[in-house]
């Protein structure tokens, strides 16, 4: 098993017509993915890779029965792809799109609360369920399939673990990338859920950065509910101090968002947090033996 | 992106909130013009986009032209945190008789936006916010633009017990809210906010920062940025669509993706060294990028060796190893430079290097190992 997507997804691309969606189609068809569709308004009816494309999502979804898209469209036009896909009834939705108004985030995600839908990003790289399918814009080649969940909020610092999970024989069951926006569709706590849930996954690397508190909410969750192995990696104990946003930044979230805090939180809940993801394969090899 | 305090004034009077009457000054003449027009005593404050402007003797209170003169040049002469003074603003008095913290912000956990606001305002409302929070009250838009009425009272009842004052301050905070959305900010603050002994309410002070993702839509506030906050090697960079900080060590680095660029800056930590930068070349595979970024980083002429480590995946090793040869053609490159490429197209990239007599490494570990060693 495997977690949000497997044999079964059924991909639709938005923006395949342009040049990042294109080549990115062209390479999930390549690892396996079934890609069913397409859609760029105003070019339905013409054809990307053999791939037919539509004009909406809408009619997309209903001759090609697709249940997962991904958005690769600029982002002025993130947020209305994003909408028209969760009216559309899809039950995942994956933007790959960097730079969206925070405003926009805050919008879609009161009509995502109303929904079925799940979104994973904007801003990030994807997810794959290895040697299944892949959506996204990760390598393929770097995993393989096996037992190790992976969430990570960055993108080649994810591929940077999974290469070295992958080059110990430690394969994955999915690797998640959440994406590194202050409001984002999919945090920690869901998919570490999702992953104790798949009785496939033996046990869970957790990447994340300095900034936010997900860490610290995650943690509580991995202290209550995760009863399977997790491993972490915080990025950002040397990186240069974030500019301050007046007072309300600080009244609003007491949380020190620093990468020593985020660790000290992590460890106390039972987490192994590394100093360099290459010493992540030695771990689970003593924990999972 | 911030802007100056008499910039944010300019939006609150736009918007319709009520501030104390004044206007920027660049000299004396034009600030006791300034005063004459406003009467005294008046307030100056220095524009600077850096926090502790009132510790620092930024802002001082006059009481007639002389005092008004010998704080100006007093103010204009100081350095506040690096910065030099351009602008100063000189503002009326208030006759404040109580202070009050207002913000509309961005809270990332609840995925929505806030409107915080405390009958404790001034400069210790963080304390405040850790000792007593229940004196800070907070109001959620649940994704809407404005304020619903409906839910409203009890906030603001919390805020205002007085009921003369529930009224105007509700105008005001609708205010600050229209204008939040309406520009895409991050951050709109009045602190304080201010009742004056007629019972009159004033914003005594303007914040307001912008989301850079949403400035394509703001036109008019892009130029209000102020080019001296903004570090000219970095511009550079942001121009050449890279995103670099600089630090203080003297290894520099060159990495895609900012999470991975962030590792590597701890890796170099953990094995000893001090990185001189951070420098993610994002996700395009232009060899151009690598030019720039190297040129950027050579500015720095504490520098002593340099560090490339791309994990490919939209990247193509291939098209940074050319961008590293073309780089090596076109720039005096006098440090060492260590090399690691994994992923799309690694093998290509390790030819083409190789044929050019440039060694690469596979692992991050080997790679930092080297350069830290190189810089000592």
């Amino acid at each position: 098993m495997s977690i949000l997507i497997d044999q079964n997804t059924r991909l639709l691309v938005q923006g395949i017509t342009g040049r990042d969606g294109g080549f990115h189609a062209q390479k999930m068809q390549e690892y396996g993915t079934k890609v069913v569709a397409g859609v760029t308004p105003g070019k339905g009816g013409q054809d990307v890779f053999g791939i037919p494309v539509f004009n909406t999502v809408v009619e997309a979804r209903k001759v090609t029965k697709a249940n997962t898209a991904v958005i690769y469209v600029p982002a002025k036009f993130a947020k209305d792809a994003i909408l028209e896909d969760i009216s559309a009834g899809m039950d995942l939705v994956i933007c790959i799109t960097e730079g969206l108004p925070v405003l926009d985030m805050v919008e879609i995600r009161q009509v995502l609360e109303q929904s079925k839908t799940r979104l994973i990003g904007p801003n990030c790289p994807g997810l794959i369920s290895p040697g299944k399918s892949k959506v996204g814009i990760m390598p393929g080649h770097i995993h393989m399939p096996g037992s190790i969940g992976v969430i990570s909020r960055s993108g080649t610092l994810t591929y940077e673990v999974v290469y070295n999970l992958t080059m110990n024989n430690i394969g994955q069951s999915s690797c998640v990338g959440l994406g590194g926006d202050p409001i984002i569709g999919t945090r920690f706590v869901e998919i570490l859920d999702l992953f104790m849930k798949d009785p496939e996954t033996k046990g869970i690397v957790m990447v994340g950065e300095i900034g936010g508190e997900d860490e610290q909410i995650a943690a509580k969750f991995i202290k209550e509910k995760v009863t399977k192995p997790v491993v972490g990696f915080i990025a950002g104990k040397t990186a240069p101090k974030g500019k301050r946003m007046g007072h309300a930044g600080a009244i609003i979230s007491s949380a020190d968002s620093s990468a020593e805090s985020k660790i000290k939180i992590l460890q106390e809940a039972g987490v192994t947090v590394v100093d360099c993801p290459d010493e992540i394969p030695a771990i689970f090899l003593k924990k999972l033996r | 992106m911030k802007i100056h305090e008499y910039l944010a004034i300019d939006l609150f009077r736009k918007f319709g909130i009520p501030v104390a009457g004044g206007r920027i000054a660049e000299n004396v003449s034009e600030a006791v013009a300034i005063a004459q027009e406003i009467g005294y005593p008046v307030v100056l404050k220095a524009q600077v986009l850096v926090g502790g402007r009132g510790k620092a003797g930024g802002v001082k209170l006059a009481k007639n032209k002389e005092e008004l003169t010998a704080h100006f040049n007093q103010i204009k002469n100081l350095v506040i945190k690096g910065y030099s003074v351009d602008k100063i603003l000189i503002v009326r008095a208030l006759d404040i008789k109580k202070e009050f913290y207002s913000a509309v912000t961005i809270d990332q956990v609840k995925n929505d936006v806030v409107l915080i606001a405390s009958a404790e305002g001034g400069v210790d409302i963080e304390e405040t916010a850790k000792s007593h929070p229940e004196k800070i009250h907070k109001y959620y838009f649940h994704g809407h633009n404005e304020i619903d009425l409906k839910r409203w009272p009890p906030f603001i009842k919390a805020v205002f017990p007085d009921p003369t004052l529930q009224e105007p301050a509700t105008k005001i905070f609708q205010k600050l809210s229209n204008l939040f959305f309406e520009y895409d900010c991050s951050l709109a603050e009045i602190n304080p906010l201010v009742i004056d002994h007629k019972g009159e309410l004033y914003a005594a002070d303007a914040k307001i920062n912008f989301d850079d993702n949403a400035l394509y839509r703001h036109t008019d506030i892009q130029f209000l940025r102020d080019m001296k906050y903004e570090d000219p090697d970095e511009v550079e960079a942001k121009q050449n669509d890279l995103s670099f900080v600089k630090m203080e060590g003297n290894v520099g680095c060159i990495v895609n993706g900012a999470g991975l660029a962030m590792a590597t800056l701890d890796i170099i930590k953990l094995l000893g060294g001090e990185p001189a930068n951070f420098l993610d070349v994002g996700g395009s595979s232009n060899p151009k990028k690598v030019l720039n970024a190297l040129r950027i980083i050579l500015q720095n002429k504490k520098v002593k060796s340099i560090l490339i480590n791309i994990f490919g995946g939209i990247t193509r090793c291939d098209d940074i190893a050319m961008g590293i040869l073309q780089a090596r053609k076109e720039l005096d490159i006098p440090v060492p430079l260590v090399v690691r490429l994994t992923g799309t197209n690694e093998k290509e990239a390790k030819k083409i290097l190789a044929e050019n007599n440039i060694n690469t490494f596979s692992t991050m570990r080997e790679a930092v190992q080297k350069v830290v060693e190189l810089a000592k």
